[in-house]
């Protein structure tokens, strides 16, 4: 294979290719390596590449050579958020406090990548602890849209869908709390999984809202997405809201799913209040154009209602900041990493102020001062109570719509890419792009997001969501890659390969040509 | 609702100290009208959390998660502090728990 097809095969390709020795897993490290190396100083998705990934992968061929049984993913590489703790490379959460900390353990996931033989190439780009739809909030410095580079990659796992979609890793790790993997995955055509609350181990994750953060996968196909889900998911004695439920295998239920007949009697529930009002034009365009193809193969699409969806973003930006105004707490400059000693010197409370008020970016202060007083005594039961509450309602919307209908749907992002700054001085409209996405956290219910074509007054990508009940993941995977089958059929191929950072592209968006000019 | 008026910039800062974030002056004006703003959008939450609503607290209920009371893995001391900013081989170092006034 050439550097352009090892780059920009899947994930499940390039597992058959390195099964059967066509490839080695040096070969598959090194192209995506170079791309790395070519685009990346530009692109901005990783914040550490790592320098031991041709080690890692060396030692899988010599492993598979000697006759060693090995897993499916074997060899092929992944990107990881910078969420997660990796006791090898920094992990820094994309904030000033936690620079060049590099933590004393592995997070389960990533263990279970270890584990499987999967290589790690780096860690990639986020919002400050996960706070943000747009990497703007990145310490660090933003990802761009492979896209456009003027434009924003989605939020807060814009370095991940930024990778994969550029064609840097062909799998990479993300976590999604309010739709911190759904929504990177609409703005750049990528695909992108949040499973069943408790379906995928949070130990060793960066905690931003316990009651709302999963792992999960960020890919370029729905196989992709599944056959990674298998290997990071399932019961966690370190996680202690890890589910012990047996999962089948997601990757068959993704197999199934793009044979022929999938979508018969498939009941699709469209939900009323997530499709109309404050959805671009090319994204209502494209969402029906999906349903009308589900239709044609057989689905029975539903219009449903969730009366209290309206209240979910209020309700989300009420136990969000509460939850991390707690969690962020253990970032008191004692333990790990940064302290800032005010001058003239203080008590350990003055270290930790300053340490913070230095250390933390203004999303992270804005939310966790809004969550300490949410949780003040006097009104807590009026804001933080009710949220509880609105929480109740939402559940009981998805209860009441799946008593009727097997899946919902939904568009996954109201908009494409927007330009960068435009929403950064805006709190409010920045949280507006997570408002399809934010009910699944609030309810616990697993989504899965996939491209549905490009908006044509601005050629961007535009995502599809759809949600099962708890527990239903593999349901997800089924009818997402029943879709993504019709929807690559109609467009002659994957969306990305219409992207001008596809290796083919005629003109690329980033000069891949080495040697300067 | 009364109780959930705007925020003023004292109590800003009061809840900034509670928080233990060091504000600058500018910081402080920015995030009072930021807050006012995101408060009275979300305070709508209020009207529908009618009394007869439970409360959910984590998405998908468990109860009574217990272990064995056995000796896991454990960071070695050294794990333990490498992260620190500061200590001595055995323990992490702060400054004065307490100022001069306590």
């Amino acid at each position: 294979m050439s550097a352009h097809e090892l780059i920009s095969a899947t994930a499940s390709v390039l597992a058959d290719r390195l099964a059967r020795g066509e490839v080695s897993s040096v070969e598959v490290t090194q192209a995506h390596l170079d791309r790395i190396a070519a685009v990346d100083g530009e692109l901005h998705a990783f914040l550490h590449v790592s320098a031991e990934a041709l080690e890692a992968a060396a030692a899988v061929d010599r492993d598979r050579a000697g006759g060693a049984a090995m897993s499916p993913l074997a060899g092929v590489p992944v990107a990881i958020k910078d969420i997660l703790c990796t006791y090898d490379m920094p992990s820094t959460a994309g904030s000033r406090i936690l620079e060049g900390w590099v933590p004393p353990y592995d997070a389960t996931v990533v263990k279970r990548l270890r584990e499987a033989r999967l290589v790690p190439l780096g860690k990639t780009n986020l919002d400050e602890f996960a706070m943000g739809s747009s990497t703007e909030f990145s310490a660090y410095g933003p990802t761009l849209n492979p896209w456009d580079l003027e434009r924003i990659p989605g939020g807060s796992g814009g370095g991940s869908a930024a990778a994969v979609s550029a064609f840097e890793a062909p799998l990479a790790l993300g976590s999604d709390t309010g739709g911190s993997i759904r929504q990177p995955a609409a703005v750049t055509g990528s695909v992108g999984m949040k499973p069943t609350y408790g379906g995928v181990s949070r130990y060793g994750a960066i905690a931003l809202a316990s009651s709302l953060d999963q792992v999960g996968p960020v890919t370029r196909s729905v196989l992709d997405a599944a056959l990674l889900h298998d290997v990071i998911g399932g019961h966690d004695p370190h996680d202690s809201t890890s589910l012990t439920d047996a999962w089948p295998s997601f990757a068959d239920a993704a197999r199934a799913g793009a044979r022929e007949g999938a979508l018969k009697g498939v009941k699709v529930g469209v939900i009323k209040q997530l499709s109309g009002e404050g959805f671009q034009a090319g994204v209502r365009g494209r969402f029906a154009e999906a349903l009308a193809l589900m239709e044609a193969a057989g689905a029975e699409l539903v219009e449903v209602s969730a009366p209290h969806f309206e209240y979910a973003i209020d309700a989300y930006y009420l136990i969000l900041p509460a939850e991390a105004s707690s969690n962020l707490a253990k970032f008191d400059s004692v333990r790990f990493g940064l302290r800032v000693n005010p001058p003239g010197g203080g008590t350990v409370e003055d270290v930790m102020a300053a340490t913070r008020g230095a250390g933390l970016g203004p999303e992270v202060k804005r939310r966790i001062i809004l969550g300490t007083y949410a949780l003040s005594a006097g009104y807590y039961d009026a804001y933080y109570g009710s949220a509880q509450k609105v929480r109740t309602l939402i559940q009981r919307d998805f209860a009441d719509a799946f008593a009727e209908v097997d899946v919902l749907v939904s568009p996954a992002a109201p908009t494409t890419a927007f330009k960068f700054g435009e929403k950064i001085d805006d709190p409010l409209a920045m949280y507006l792009n997570d408002v399809a996405t934010i009910p699944a956290n609030l309810a616990g219910v697993p989504g899965i997001g996939l491209p549905m074509g490009l908006a044509p007054e601005d050629g961007l990508p535009t995502g599809i969501q759809f949600m099962a009940p708890v527990r239903e993941d593999a349901r997800l995977y089924r009818v997402g890659a029943a879709l993504e089958a019709l929807l690559e059929s109609s467009w002659g191929g994957p969306i990305l390969r219409q992207s001008p950072m596809h290796p083919e592209a005629e003109s690329n968006a980033i000069s891949t040509k080495k040697g300067g000019d | 609702m009364s109780e959930t008026a705007a925020l003023d910039s004292a109590q800003v800062a009061h809840l900034a100290n509670l928080a233990r974030i060091e504000l600058s002056p500018d910081e402080l004006e920015k995030l009072t009208g930021e807050l006012g703003v995101i408060l009275d959008s979300i305070a709508k939450v209020s009207e529908v959390a009618t009394p007869d609503v439970p409360a959910t607290s984590h998405p998908v209920p468990m109860s009574n998660v217990f272990r064995a009371d056995e000796p896991g893995e454990t960071l070695t001391t050294e794990q333990a502090l490498s992260g620190a900013p500061e200590h001595d081989g055995t323990r992490f170092a702060v400054s004065a728990i307490l100022g001069e006034e306590q």
